[in-house]
Formats: C-alpha cells, sequence, structure tokens
C-alpha cells in the first residue's frame, strides 16, 4: 500500500499550486458524519464499474475470437472482412461510439419497426465491448499466428477438424500468452468504463462528478476515485498473475 | 500384396514460378516400403506432403487407396483417416501428456470412448517400447522417445499407410537407432510406408523401392541392390559418393 500513496505524491504537489491554497480532505474523511456518508456514496459506483467492466469483457473475449479466426482464414474474403472490422471499430473514439450506440441505435431500430430500448447500462457495455473487441481480435490473431505450423498439421493428420484442432490444439496453447495482453485489455476496459457515466450511469466517475458538482473539492474526491480505480486495477492484476501461475505450472506438468 | 495403395501420375506443383515437383510419377503397393532420398529442395517432403494433403498439387492426380485427392474436404478426411504422418520435428501436443496426444486422434476424430482409445494408446506405447512414459509430458522426454510418442500416435489411427518425412533429422546420433528400429519392426509387420531419410543403412534393409530426387523431379529408382550398387545417373552417383564416404 506504500507503494500506492507514493503514485498519490505528484498529485498532492499538483493541487498545492491550486489556486484555494488549502486542502478540503474533510469531504471525504470517513470519521466526521458528512464525509462517511460522501465516502459512501462514491464507493457505491463500485459494482456497477465492476459489472459493466466484467459483462462488457466477457462479451469482448468471446466476439473478439470470432472476429479473429477469419483474419487467420486462406481465403482473401474471410480476411478482407476481419480488416475493415479491426481497422474500422478500433479507429472509433469511444465517446462517439457510446453515442452513436445509446442514441442512434435505439432510432435505427425503431425504423426497422422493433422497440428495442437500451439503457445506459447495455449502452456502455455494448459500446465497451464493441470497441474493445477489434483489440481482442488482434491479441488472439498474433496469439495463434505464434504457435508452430506443424500444431495445426499434424492435428489435422490425426483427423481433427479445424474448430478441433483450434479446440484442443491450438488455443490451449496461444491462450498462456494470450493471457497478458488480454488482461491489459481488461483493465483499459475498467478504465474506459468510465464514460459510462456520460450518458448517466451512476458508476464511480458518475458519482465523483455529482459529489464535485455539490462539494467544489474536485482534488480531493478525484483523489479518491483515482484510489477506486487503482485498487480494482491491483486485484485484477492479482488475479491474472495467479492466473498465469496456474497455466505456467500446468505446462511444467 | 499386389494391390496399389498409392498412385502419383504427372504430378506438379508450383510455389508461385517456382517448380517444385514436375512430373512425379510413382506407384505404391500395400504393404511395400519406399525409401526417397535427395539433396535438400529436391522436393522429397513435398511429395510427401503431397500425399497427405498438406500441401495441394496442381497438375496430376493422387490417389490413395483408390479414393483421388481433390479439393472436396471429403476426400481430404478420407484420404486423411488412412494415411499417418510423422514429422521431423515431432510436433508433439506439449501442453497435453502423451496418453492423450495418442487418445486425442481416436476420442475426436474416430468417436471411441476414453477407456477404448486409452487401451488402444497404451497398446502402441508398448510396441514403441515406452509405456512407462504415458503420464509425462513431451517436453520430458528425450528426442527419440518424443519421435516414437509420435509413430505411436500416428498409429493409434490405424493408417494403411505411414508417411516419414525426415523423422530421424532432428534427433541426438545416439536416438537415432531407438526410432529406426521401431520403424524396421513396423515394417516388418506389412505396414506401408513412404519415408524420406538420408539413413541409408536403413534404406538398405528395408526399402523394396529407392527413389532419388533431385530439382522436383524422379531422377533414379530402383532396388537398393541395384540403387546403391550400381546408380546410372551421375547425379545419383555424386549424391551416394558424397553421403556414403564417412
Amino acid at each position: 500500500m506504500k507503494r500506492n500513496l507514493i503514485l498519490l505524491l505528484p498529485l498532492l504537489a499538483l493541487a498545492g499550486c491550486s489556486s484555494s491554497s488549502t486542502w478540503g480532505w474533510y469531504v471525504i474523511n470517513p470519521m466526521t458524519a458528512s464525509g462517511w456518508v460522501n465516502v459512501k456514496f462514491l464507493i457505491s459506483g463500485m459494482g456497477d464499474t465492476i459489472l459493466i467492466s466484467v459483462i462488457a469483457a466477457v462479451i469482448s473475449i468471446v466476439l473478439g475470437l470470432i472476429v479473429a479466426l477469419p483474419g487467420l482464414a486462406k481465403s482473401r474474403g474471410w480476411r478482407m472482412a476481419n480488416r475493415v472490422y479491426v481497422e474500422l471499430v478500433r479507429s472509433i473514439p469511444l465517446l462517439p461510439m457510446l453515442f452513436w450506440v445509446f442514441y442512434g441505435l435505439p432510432i435505427i431500430f425503431r425504423e426497422m419497426g422493433m422497440n428495442v430500448p437500451i439503457d445506459p447500462f447495455w449502452g456502455a457495455v455494448i459500446t465497451l465491448a464493441l470497441s474493445d473487441s477489434a483489440f481482442t481480435a488482434e491479441i488472439y490473431r498474433a496469439g495463434i499466428q505464434s504457435i508452430a505450423k506443424g500444431q495445426t498439421e499434424a492435428a489435422q493428420t490425426i483427423g481433427l477438424n479445424y474448430l478441433q484442432t483450434m479446440r484442443y490444439v491450438i488455443l490451449p496453447q496461444a491462450i498462456r500468452r494470450i493471457l497478458p495482453p488480454l488482461a491489459n485489455q481488461f483493465i483499459y476496459i475498467v478504465k474506459m468504463s468510465a464514460f459510462a457515466s456520460v450518458i448517466g450511469m451512476q458508476e464511480l466517475t458518475r458519482r465523483a462528478n455529482e459529489l464535485v458538482v455539490t462539494e467544489y473539492r474536485p482534488l480531493e474526491i478525484y483523489s479518491l476515485l483515482i484510489l477506486e480505480y487503482l485498487i480494482l486495477v491491483l486485484f485484477i492484476s492479482a488475479g491474472v498473475r495467479w492466473l498465469e501461475r496456474r497455466m505456467g505450472s500446468d505446462e511444467r506438468g | 500384396m499386389s494391390e496399389t495403395a498409392i498412385e502419383l501420375v504427372n504430378v506438379n506443383k508450383w510455389y508461385g514460378t517456382f517448380h517444385v515437383l514436375k512430373d512425379i510419377n510413382l506407384s505404391i503397393k500395400t504393404g511395400e516400403k519406399v525409401v526417397i532420398c535427395g539433396p535438400s529442395g529436391s522436393g522429397k517432403s513435398t511429395v510427401v506432403r503431397c500425399i497427405n494433403r498438406l500441401e495441394e498439387h496442381q497438375k496430376g492426380t493422387i490417389n490413395v487407396d483408390g479414393v483421388e485427392l481433390t479439393n472436396d474436404p471429403k476426400s481430404v478426411t478420407a484420404i486423411r483417416s488412412d494415411v499417418g504422418m510423422v514429422f521431423q520435428s515431432f510436433n508433439l501436443f506439449p501442453h497435453l501428456t502423451v496418453l492423450e496426444n495418442l487418445t486425442l486422434g481416436p476420442i475426436k476424430a474416430r468417436g471411441l470412448t476414453k477407456s477404448e482409445a486409452e487401451a488402444k494408446a497404451m497398446h502402441y506405447l508398448e510396441r514403441v517400447h515406452i509405456p512407462d512414459q504415458a503420464k509425462k509430458r513431451p517436453g520430458q522426454l528425450s528426442g527419440g522417445q518424443q519421435q516414437r510418442v509420435a509413430i505411436a500416435r500416428s498409429l493409434c489411427m490405424e493408417p494403411k499407410v505411414l508417411l516419414f518425412d525426415e523423422p530421424t533429422s532432428a534427433l541426438d546420433p545416439e536416438m537415432i537407432s531407438e526410432v529406426l528400429d521401431v520403424m524396421v519392426e513396423l515394417a516388418q509387420e506389412g505396414m506401408t510406408m513412404v519415408v524420406v531419410t538420408h539413413e541409408m543403412g536403413f534404406a538398405r534393409k528395408v526399402a523394396d523401392n529407392m527413389i532419388f530426387m533431385d530439382a522436383g523431379q524422379i531422377v533414379e529408382q530402383g532396388t537398393p541392390d541395384d540403387f546403391f550398387g550400381a546408380p546410372r545417373s551421375p547425379r545419383c552417383q555424386q549424391f551416394l559418393s558424397q553421403i556414403l564416404q564417412h
């Protein structure tokens, strides 16, 4: 934890230079009644941030694989489809994409005669999953390509079809190499879930913004916000390292 | 013994503009052992890889056990289920145990139950003399042991023909004979074999037909006695003198 506090020091120094010359940590001091109310209000956004991130990551991990496989096909048409998706989706900035999904999709659905309401929660999940899937797809592609061609050939000669080869031979080996960059992407999703605040999702960042507007103490409140994300990310890192250790020992037998 | 197992007629293949295989004609009978040798880049591995469609040929026909090899996935599957392959670099699955390496194909492609597949796997591990290694992973075995596992893995699919693509080239010298011994045993049991190798002692012992390839063509073929005793083409004479002089 000591190291985490050191990370906050530059921010404190910055705060010292601001026009309001004093600190106002009382605003998030859990020892006082009003501070405790504020802290509880801020922390209670954790559930939504986690839920949005986890669901978006799961969708992205599945969608990314579906997008990646055509990119490894022999046929030029399939590879082209993969390229178009990846280049298009990863170049769209998150904020406009969020607006498109949240405000645009319902209009398109309505014009097609369907009534599909998209609430802020699912708007955020869909946007994050979609945007991230292009990156996940590239991670899969690199991981699968890093497995020697002889593995595919050996699988073919013992009669496995394409999907069996992927499932039993290639992916179990590739996943060990894919895991670290996939974890990176998950952390990215967690932080980018802050954009959900823009369409009214009461997650961590939205709550911080709302409190700033009433308390006028942005530095102190955002410091707590940073701490909240830091804790989330440290948990993810620990989890991934645990997974890696398990899989690593698996490979060594 | 006279039934034709594999027949190649006027097979041609190009990599881009590079003509790798030029009018290859080759007929292999059931139970026959064919050894292919030649300098590197002569196309000998490519011939073997075309027989089970790891490479595509562009002209000519390849028949395996009466089925013509075409782009139809059914013909590819049909032929692959009859043709086993042993690679230079073993290509065992490193994330699976030896036993799992052997049972994967029978369970997933043949629909055997786990216990049936394991019984079969242990049977073939005994034939390659390493039943005690079943629970280990490939990385824990020596090169010679890994190649014998790879041979057992092919045998578990009960192929009619077994292809070997330089099976001992990646091995330390002291491990070559344990692999060749297994191959000689297989040959004695009547397996149809096509072997790309430079092990001329092995070739002399088991080959019914010796084939010498150079620059994508079959330059010379014949019985080992004729082939080693009286090679006709200068290219083959030169090749043999180079590999036999030590």
